[in-house]
């Protein structure tokens, strides 16, 4: 530039080199070139289309054997026991989740100590250790009663009546799920602003409404990722089950490839399915759910994928039109 | 449309807010040093002082968002937070102290609005919740507070969605839904962008005029001199001065005011 410092130059009047026709600001701007975009995109498309083919072609998967079992009604019946047994644990893991965490938030020492050396101790188990050791249960204790230690029972039932394999395949998980389920809880609260905490006080609205109806609908926003994550942890867990002789899907697809052992790998592949099925169904409920809880958090909320769809639609058409009137 | 909220006058009313000889500390520092404060009735008390002068801390030490170590406070003729028992003073339970917050209103800085709830549910939680209003009874009460602060519109908005102007007197339309005796602001214009501070004092003046008791600690000092019945100047947790605005203002006794009011003025 020989102009001195301070002197505009507009754009119409700098040297234009290869489009001398017309001037710079009618112009439109040429996009930057991203060659290196283009070969990764090759080289992964190329990998994708090997990996399709092999788990078409290879004879290995057996896709036939996979179309027989992946509707049978043992597998059917092993997804039942899984759902079942996940939901319940899911709600009872929360539910134990939450006291702890309000136990552990609690001005009590006593109670936060107790909440915390739970945690402690069912995160420091291995699950299957838990489930194993539950199993064994009514050989340790005869009858399980309810009452003072040491002191009176109030009732009590025979552990073995109790204990069918479901019930052992719940408790063990919720125990888990809860000592999990308490921290991401815990989380949720303390990410509630202070200023919530002192409004509704300062307001004398009563504790367990602040709780209710202020701060853990505030915290669920933070407590839903999480606890899907969780969540989606816990469906897994539940092929444990099959060690305390539930069968769930996984114990059930275990079962049939004992009896054909030919069928291992396709009915590997139809467990894999489902549980990819499953976690799919939780990840939708996800958004949902987080997008319930987002009102107020943001001014607009998270379009829905139908939204996102016609957005884009309109986008492009006005892009089009744009496009077409330069 | 004013909301009825102070006993009428009389020799006997007790003083609406009544601050005894308050000490209190955070750790070893002391924030208030022997406060003695009396609001009668109906009046407008403004505070003022420098940042880190306990004024905040006085405020919330009257609701008992803070507790006072030394010292009590009366709303109305009633201890606050604590019971004489034998002589002595004994704290009250959390259920029986919430129930006293719910006739003191207080007004945030920050708003604290409750972001996940509609602007007309802000409004209406207290009385439901508190069990004072029917869910239509406090949604009407609502409505009407909405409309005296120029909201009437917004019911359904929310709070995330709206100007701090309108989320501050939203907050100020939460605070009287409960038919507070005692209003106290905690400097409700200083997280405001200067064009909003208007309205939301036009909103605290409004209420000033229609004889509701209030307290507030704000750094406009034009709008204390305009509705302010007494100015309290307070450094160090102590009150070092306190009298009519033209007194405390514009003939300031104490060199500690001097020095602020050049500051500020």
């Amino acid at each position: 530039m020989s102009e001195p410092p301070g002197t505009t130059v507009s754009l119409a009047d700098a040297p234009s080199t290869d489009v001398p026709s017309k001037p710079l600001t009618a112009q439109r701007v040429q996009p930057l070139r991203r060659p290196g975009r283009w070969l990764v995109t090759l080289v992964v498309l190329v990998l994708v289309a090997q990996f399709i083919h092999g788990l078409v072609t290879n004879s290995f998967y057996q896709w036939d054997r996979f179309g027989y079992w992946f509707l049978r009604p043992t597998i059917l019946d092993g997804l039942v026991i899984t759902l079942e047994v996940a939901a319940l644990s899911a709600v009872l893991g929360l539910l134990g989740g939450i006291l702890l965490a309000l136990a552990r938030l609690s001005k009590s020492p006593v109670l936060r100590a107790a909440s915390w050396t739970y945690v402690w101790a069912l995160r420091s188990i291995p699950l299957i250790v838990v489930l194993i050791f539950l199993y064994n249960f009514s050989a340790l204790y005869q009858t399980l009663s309810i009452g003072v230690p040491f002191g009176p029972a109030f009732f009590s039932f025979d552990e073995s009546k109790l204990a069918t394999d479901m019930a052992v395949a719940v408790v063990g998980l919720s125990l888990n799920e809860a000592a999990y389920a308490a921290e991401v809880v815990r989380g949720g609260i303390l990410s509630v602003d202070q200023g919530q905490h002192e409004a509704a006080s300062a307001l004398g609205l009563p504790k367990s409404y602040q709780f209710r109806r202020i701060v853990f609908p505030q915290a669920l926003r933070s407590i839903t990722p999480n606890y899907v994550n969780q969540l989606i942890g816990l469906i897994k867990s539940t092929s444990l089950v099959f060690y305390v002789s539930l069968l769930d899907l996984f114990g059930s697809a275990q079962t049939m490839g004992s009896t054909y052992p030919g069928d291992i790998v396709p009915l590997l592949l139809v467990v894999t399915v489902w549980y990819l099925i499953l976690t799919s169904v939780v990840s939708v409920i996800q958004f949902y759910v987080e997008r319930h809880y987002a009102r107020g958090a943001t001014r607009s909320l998270p379009p829905t994928p139908i939204q996102k769809l016609r957005a884009g639609v309109t986008d492009l058409r006005a892009r089009i039109r744009r496009e077409a009137s330069i | 449309m004013t909301v009825k909220t102070a006993e009428p006058l009389a020799d006997i009313t007790p003083a609406a807010v009544e601050v005894h000889d308050v000490h209190k500390w955070y750790g070893a520092h002391r924030v208030l040093d022997g406060v003695d404060l009396t609001v009668r009735p109906g009046e407008v008390t403004v505070i003022l002082g420098p940042s880190g002068s306990g004024k905040s801390t006085l405020l919330r030490v009257i609701n008992h968002l803070e507790k006072p170590e030394i010292g009590y406070v009366s709303v109305n003729g009633e201890l606050i937070g604590v019971k004489q028992q034998g002589g002595r003073l004994k704290e009250l339970s959390e259920r029986a102290i919430l129930a006293q917050r719910g006739r003191i209103g207080f007004v945030f800085q920050n708003f604290n609005l409750f972001p996940h709830l509609t602007v007309l549910d802000n409004v209406a939680a207290a009385p439901v919740a508190t069990g004072r209003l029917g869910k239509p009874e406090a949604l009407e009460l609502a409505r009407e507070l909405l409309g005296r602060v120029g909201l009437a519109e917004k019911t359904g908005a929310y709070p995330r969605q709206l100007s701090g102007g309108q989320q501050q007197r939203v907050a100020i339309a939460r605070a009287l839904a409960l038919r507070p005796g005692v209003i106290l602001f905690d400097e409700p214009t200083s997280a405001l962008d200067p064009e909003l501070v208007g309205e939301v004092l036009a909103v605290i003046k409004d209420l000033a005029t229609s004889g509701t008791t209030l307290v507030i600690v704000t750094h406009e000092i034009g709008f204390a001199r305009e509705v302010a019945d007494r100015v309290v100047f307070i450094d160090g947790g102590k009150i070092v001065e306190q009298g009519p605005p033209h007194e405390v203002l514009d003939e300031p006794q104490h060199e500690r005011t001097r020095d602020f009011l050049s500051k500020v003025l």
